[in-house]
């Protein structure tokens, strides 16, 4: 079938001659916009391909002009900024912990990195907010059950609670108290623990069996003891839950959280760094005021 | 009689395979893929030797024609009605999605978890919806436009059928955890197999078809076809390389390791998206547009020039799925120039499609298939700035990651691969079942309204959220650290992932009155309304304004 070219109407147009199923095509010429975007963008790429590397040879691709590869990009970034934190890092790592609020400039530079760190290391089990959730402690209160100061909250970082394979991590064992005491004497108790912070009646049987079985770890007035990590009964801080079922099944069945010991997977100036960012929350306490706290190994290297 | 009962024999011996697969499979999801062969063997010896024909039945539900007609159109029937069925499929899934990202509770595990509904809400979308989409208009193209009736009608019917079971095979396998965990190729190397025979069965049918034409040239549209086709097959077996761990189980491992094998996998990736996603709708395009609008194409010229410099460049820009990566700095480089490159080949579809209108444009105001094809290309020609723009790796290393990237996704998927559908969907109808008209033309343009607004909720609320969470993620504080954390950046984008929700409402919305539309069309129903367009036609004013300028103007006006 020979091509048969007439004049488009409308756009005043030659057509090519084919027919498809009554579609016919123009024999418009391209637009000249798009035939020179498309040459740009060409000349572009060419410029871009001698800049950068790009062309694989037999051994490795050409380098391009500019000599930049992500790489080294990468390595040039981070020379500068270890540059640039170099001195903080060294200050930091020469200065024990608990004289650390003495020289606050460092300290607030000690937050910002703990922050940071607390971020990418912590927030899974803390929350963002460090605000905690059901079985993970609140860190922005001042109910700590290691102990608040500078070098208590180190050493927790360090060893972990209840961390495996860590000869110092913090640890306590509360028993299980389901077959030691009755049913009807969990209730008591819990009864009891509730009362402490006025959400009950008092019962003294509830308190007789307190002093026998509890008062060794909690106290006789239910507010705890951080040589044990027992936690403060008498306030309003709850980890596991404060109703009496709650309480219950934490008296028969504990629950006793692991938290991992950060030596050995960071280094001890971010701990440190770490330490200063939990402590400065909100329920930071000053280190005169625990005196007992194990003696803390200050690695002096960065 | 001798025949059928071979045929009834070679059902039954599948049955036996597909049965003692099922007793020897290593995991649950090879043998309920096993039963489910069972079960077509089964259906099919069932109905070979009963000579019970379903399919005659279910045509009387669809009220398909059955007279003899000058083309074989009865594949393509069937076509429209699985597009508009796995649509329904694939949109229900992204809602879904999109509803449990911004409320997370609604993750129902195992089976309805986000990890296993995505894939099943990307392939239904892309390959259920859009490949029976793909494979309806390339069968009513090819014929029309070679004028030849389809070449192997029976594997034509095979290829239907097959590419059914394929999508039944992918989607049930997504959500009992079968995959190999490759973008847009997640199923498994059986089902990887079945589909190379179905497709190779395609090619065979369009490819025959095209020989048997009675027209001297090729039509544009069928090169695009054909290029969609060939390509879509050389990236399938060459991903999807793989050794089973059991061939009576659902495991493999792929043919390659590290960054070689996320290459092979972006360089399939990308071009599911240039010859599946592009390729194959600029060839319904060039059909149905010039159809629609009853006009001839804008440039022959262009249509050559920009074809072979979109199939040339496209099949090199996949690297730039991994700029920043263990790829090596060149092949980053190349990806990235290559997609720049791609800017205006791209380009040349919108404007050979939006340019088809001239002498026509008044019916982008009067005919709403036109509008829907114009938005189409609209979203089209934006998506392929975006891309290019993506690519370029200091925007893409604040975009990369982040749900900017979805957003160019949908504006492509939403804006032109659904409305092109859409489009061709509402111009087939009428014409394969025979019908004066539409059901409702009003219809329609409901539907383009609620398609559009919902398109620009998804893609709005996406770019604000990508570039949100990009700042956030790379936002550095005075003192040199990160400021967010992840969490932070998660809590930051729940407005903007209800909005993008409350888009993919619309736009299922849109289609649910598709659907109703498109029913009544095949049902014979035709809705009395008020004709969309109704120009007040005024002598009075039929003059021009300048009484003085009147000769000068009388005389350019060319006489009606």
């Amino acid at each position: 079938m020979m091509a048969e070219k007439r004049i488009d109407t409308p756009t005043g147009t030659e057509t090519v001659g084919h027919e498809w199923d009554g579609i016919e095509e123009l024999d418009t010429p391209m637009p000249r916009w798009w035939v020179w975007t498309f040459i740009a963008c060409v000349i572009f790429a060419i410029g871009y391909v001698v800049v950068y590397p790009a062309i694989p040879m037999v051994k490795k691709a050409t380098d391009g002009t500019f000599g930049w590869s992500s790489r080294g990009q990468l390595a040039a970034e981070m020379q500068a900024e270890d540059g640039r934190r170099a001195p903080m890092l060294a200050a930091l790592s020469r200065i024990p912990i608990e004289r650390l609020p003495e020289d606050s400039d460092l300290m607030q530079q000690a937050v910002a990195g703990g922050r940071a760190a607390f971020q990418v290391n912590c927030v899974q089990c803390h929350g963002s907010g460090a605000a905690g959730s059901g079985g993970y402690p609140n860190l922005n209160d001042d109910d700590w059950l290691w102990g608040g100061d500078l070098k208590a909250i180190e050493y927790t970082l360090v060893h972990g609670i209840r961390h495996p394979g860590d000869d110092a991590t913090r640890t306590s064992m509360m028993p299980a108290f389901d077959g030691i005491l009755s049913p009807a004497e969990v209730q008591q108790v819990a009864g009891h623990v509730l009362s402490l912070t006025g959400k009950a009646a008092p019962n003294p049987a509830g308190a007789a069996l307190f002093d026998t079985n509890c008062a060794s770890c909690h106290g006789l007035d239910g507010k705890g003891d951080r040589a044990f990590g027992a936690p403060n009964l008498a306030d309003a801080i709850w980890l596991y839950g404060s109703s009496q079922q709650q309480i219950t099944r934490q008296i028969l069945a504990p629950r006793h959280g692991v938290m991992p010991a950060w030596q050995g997977r960071l280094d001890p100036v971010t701990i440190k760094m770490l330490a200063a960012y939990v402590h400065s929350l909100g329920g930071g306490e000053d280190f005169v005021e625990v005196a007992e706290d194990p003696a803390v190994q200050v690695d002096e290297q960065p | 009689m001798e025949s059928s009962l071979t045929k009834v024999g070679l059902w039954f011996a599948l049955l036996v395979l597909s049965i003692l697969a099922v007793a020897g499979a290593q995991d649950s999801g090879f043998a309920v893929h096993m039963w489910i062969f069972a079960a077509v063997a089964f259906g099919g010896m069932w109905i070979t030797a009963a000579r019970y024909d379903p399919l005659a039945r279910v045509q009387g539900i669809f009220h398909m024609p059955t007279d003899p007609t000058r083309y074989d159109d009865d594949p393509i029937r069937w076509g429209v009605i699985a597009t508009m069925f796995w649509g329904t499929a694939g949109f229900l899934a992204g809602l879904f999605i999109a509803l449990q990202l911004a409320f997370p509770a609604l993750n129902f595990e195992p089976y309805l978890n986000f990890g296993r509904v995505r894939p099943l809400h990307t392939s239904a979308v892309i390959f259920a919806f859009g490949g029976n989409a793909l494979i309806a208009t390339s069968f009513y193209v090819v014929q029309r436009t070679c004028r030849a009736r389809l070449a192997f009608p029976a594997l034509a019917r095979f290829v239907f059928w097959g590419y059914q079971l394929f999508i039944v095979l992918a989607a049930s396998g997504y959500l009992m955890g079968v995959t190999q965990s490759r973008e847009y190729a997640e199923p498994e190397w059986y089902v990887d197999i079945w589909l190379t025979i179905v497709w190779l069965s395609y090619a065979a049918v369009f490819i025959g078809t095209i020989v048997r034409r009675h027209e001297p040239h090729i039509y544009v549209a069928n090169w695009f076809y054909l290029a969609f086709i060939l390509t879509v097959a050389m990236l399938h077996v060459v991903n999807n390389l793989a050794v089973p761990v059991s061939f009576l189980g659902s495991r493999s491992y792929s043919a390659f390791a590290g960054v070689q094998d996320a290459l092979t996998q972006w360089w399939y990736g990308h071009n599911a998206v240039g010859f599946f996603l592009t390729a194959g709708f600029l060839a319904m395009m060039y059909y149905f547009v010039p159809k629609q609008a009853e006009r001839p194409v804008y440039s022959y010229r262009l249509s050559i020039i920009h074809f072979w410099s979109l199939i040339f460049l496209y099949i090199w820009a996949g690297p730039h799925h991994l700029h920043y990566t263990a790829l090596p700095d060149w092949a980053q480089t190349l990806g990235m120039v290559f997609s720049v490159m791609l800017w205006m080949p791209s380009w040349g579809g919108m404007i050979n499609g939006l340019m088809t209108l001239n002498g026509a444009w008044d019916k982008v105001r009067t005919d709403p298939i036109i509008r829907m094809m114009v938005m189409a290309l609209a979203f089209y020609g934006m998506s392929t700035f975006e891309g290019p723009m993506l690519s370029i790796k200091s925007v893409n290393s604040l975009s990369h990651y982040t749900d900017w990237t979805i957003g160019h996704v949908h504006s492509g998927a939403l804006g032109w691969n659904g409305m092109i559908t859409f489009a061709c969907v509402y111009y087939l109808v009428p014409r394969l079942w025979k019908r004066e008209r539409l059901y409702s033309l009003r219809m329609i343009n409901w539907h383009f309204w609620l398609a559009t607004i919902g398109i620009v909720f998804y893609a709005a609320s996406m770019w604000v959220a990508g570039i949100t969470q990009g700042l956030m993620w790379r936002e550095y504080g005075a003192d040199g650290y990160l400021v967010n954390s992840f969490a932070d950046t998660v809590s930051a984008l729940h407005p903007m992932y209800l909005m993008r929700a409350f888009g993919g409402l619309l736009y299922l919305s849109g289609f649910v009155i598709m659907l109703v539309n498109v029913w009544k069309t095949i049902a014979g129903c035709i809705r009395v309304e008020v004709p969309m367009s109704d120009a007040a036609f005024d002598p009075e004013k039929d003059r021009p304004i300048a009484t003085n300028r009147a000769a000068v103007s009388g005389a350019a006006i060319p006489a009606e």
